[in-house]
């Protein structure tokens, strides 16, 4: 039963929360405002900006001349796509097993693979950078995405185990009964059922892909980089940069947090491996 | 019921991942190991002998490396604490009815999708900066001196952008946990006369107890294994200050080339991240059979 609540209580709930989240989205605000103020007008004090200052688009064609941003943009797109899309095609098969086919050994199997997420990127760093030197995947698009669509897989194949192990198994033994063989069973059966949960476990892959910044910093110099590089490389500033700076997070970040909007269960669901829903 | 040939193709479906993730975990990490005992710089061509415990040595008596330690301890314990209470704090505050709860959700969630790099460049030059940044204009305005953020407090600095960074997942998971208490039970209490504080210390937090494990458990994973946020602000300095055991591999094996010393702190680093993972994994197999 839900308690009858007074307005008055909940006006005060909403100043403080809202209060809180203005200033946890604050940074975002503040760069979404400098990405269309001119470099002179960036650097003033915070009130000057935000009231005595006019308004440009500029910054966002400087950013694509000076840093190229198609060509990151569409890095990005390719390898946490395609790392995403690679590791479902293995991942599908493996949880459709484990969930519907469960052996002795299901449960071994899958926290063996979790264990291997749990693995420090560091301690593989200088191995995989010598492998990508020597056959020429480094700052590759395919090195990447194959790199990312391996750390990723662990987190993939137990989305969508636990989102197949939901789906009741009564329903594909009425399907087998009536003369469905294995492939009429996954493909008529089981995907219409598993769409909503492959479609949570691609959205959360992407943004994991997207956002990873380790082997896309340590494995790319100039072909593959995808956005995390691309803003890197205004870690050195040049004169003023502050709106060019903004202009290129905004940018990077927007088709994410866009995407990311949509996905805060399945994020729950998918970081900590169903232990919390 | 599952048939002989139902478990062959099980079998078959689940291979591809398996040996995928077998290769993936053996062979480089079955490399770090064999390097970590060779004598092997890339900038010094030629043999590379077998030393055994020699780059493990090096690794763990250079003072880098109890500073990093150090280091990688306040760090990941630092955003703990900071993202643990907050997000205890920010759950309970988003649980209670108001007016708008989705934006605010959405604007408190943000900085969980924001990439590393960008974070930590904004944070450093928008809001860190002596002169042009946020927080110095209001120690200026205010009659103080401006603090030298990266100069002065360079880790505290990057526990202050990382915690900003996790603090949503921390409030996004112990809310997903707060809203499946069963609101009858913390009605009964009330009406048996229990106040709000020994409400939050009995129900809430006992039914928090798993999800802040959850919690702390995953932020360590992924806390020991913080980088681009080094790399873009401080790059391990000033000395070395902020350089955590992450970025001292990263540092002996490629910027200085030694990939045996390199190899031997990786080592080190996967046997550190494992006693974290072992009681991670154990939390979460238990979650198996229930």
């Amino acid at each position: 039963m839900a308690r009858a609540v007074s307005n008055k209580t909940k006006t005060i709930n909403t100043v403080i929360a809202g209060t809180l989240g203005v200033l946890m989205f604050f940074p975002i605000l503040w760069i979404i405002i400098l990405s269309f103020k001119t470099e002179e007008d960036a650097v003033r004090a915070p009130l000057e900006v935000l009231f005595q200052s006019g308004w440009t688009t500029d910054n966002f064609s400087t950013v694509q001349a000076r840093s190229d941003y198609f060509r990151h943009f569409s890095n990005s797109v390719i390898i946490s796509l395609g790392s995403t899309l690679l590791g479902l095609v293995v991942a599908i098969p493996a949880a459709w097993s484990m969930a519907f086919v469960p052996a002795r050994r299901t449960k071994d199997v899958l926290m063996w693979m979790l264990s291997t997420k749990m693995m420090p990127p560091v301690g593989v760093l200088v191995p995989i950078y010598l492998i990508f030197r020597d056959t020429g995947l480094l700052d590759s698009r395919v090195g990447l995405t194959v790199v990312l669509m391996l750390i990723n897989l662990p987190i993939i194949i137990w989305m969508l185990y636990t989102y197949f192990r939901e789906i009741p198994g009564e329903i594909l033994e009425a399907a087998r009964m009536d003369g469905a063989g294995l492939k009429e069973e996954i493909l008529y059966v089981l995907t219409p059922m598993a769409v909503p949960g492959i479609a949570s476990t691609i959205l959360l892959n992407i943004i994991l892909a997207w956002n990873e910044a380790f082997w896309t910093l340590n494995l790319t110099a100039a072909n593959a980089a995808p956005l995390t590089a691309f803003i890197a490389s205004y870690s050195s500033p040049e004169g003023l940069f502050y709106a060019k700076l903004s202009a290129a997070s905004i940018m990077a970040i927007a088709p994410i947090l866009i995407m990311g909007w949509f996905s805060q269960k399945q994020l729950v669901r998918g970081l900590t491996f169903g232990a919390v829903k | 019921m599952a048939t002989k040939a139902s478990r062959a193709a099980a079998r078959m479906m689940i291979s591809p991942a398996v040996i995928l993730l077998f290769a993936w975990m053996i062979v480089p990490l079955g490399m770090t190991l064999y390097f970590s005992v060779l004598r092997y710089n890339l900038l010094t061509p030629g043999a590379n002998p077998f030393v055994g415990w020699e780059n493990y040595y090096w690794f763990l008596t250079d003072p880098s490396f109890s500073a990093a330690m150090v280091n990688t301890l306040v760090l990941v314990g630092g955003v703990l604490l900071i993202t643990v209470i907050g997000g205890i704090l920010f759950a309970l505050l988003l649980d209670r009815p108001m007016f708008g709860q989705g934006v605010i959700r959405i604007m408190v969630i943000a900085p969980f999708f924001v990439m590393p790099t960008v974070s930590a460049l904004v944070w450093k030059n928008m809001f860190m900066n002596p002169v042009n940044g946020i927080f110095g204009r209001i120690a200026t305005g205010l009659g103080f001196q401006p603090v030298d953020f990266f100069g002065q407090i360079p880790l505290a600095s990057i526990i202050i952008i990382v915690a900003w960074q996790w603090l949503p997942f921390a409030t996004l998971i112990l809310l997903t946990a707060l809203q499946s208490l069963d609101q009858e039970q913390l009605e009964a209490a009330e009406m048996d006369g229990a106040n709000w504080t020994s409400r939050f210390w009995y129900i809430m937090l006992p039914h928090l107890a798993r999800a802040i494990t959850v919690v702390i458990l995953i932020q360590t994973i992924f806390l020991l294994s913080v980088f681009a946020e080094i790399l873009v602000t401080t790059n391990g300095g000033p000395g070395t200050a902020s350089t955590t055991v992450t970025y001292l591999v990263y540092v002996s094996s490629l910027l200085q080339y030694d990939v045996g010393i390199g190899s031997a702190g990786g080592v080190v680093a996967v046997i550190l991240a494992n006693i974290v993972a072992i009681f991670l994994m154990r939390m979460i197999g238990k979650n198996l059979d229930a």
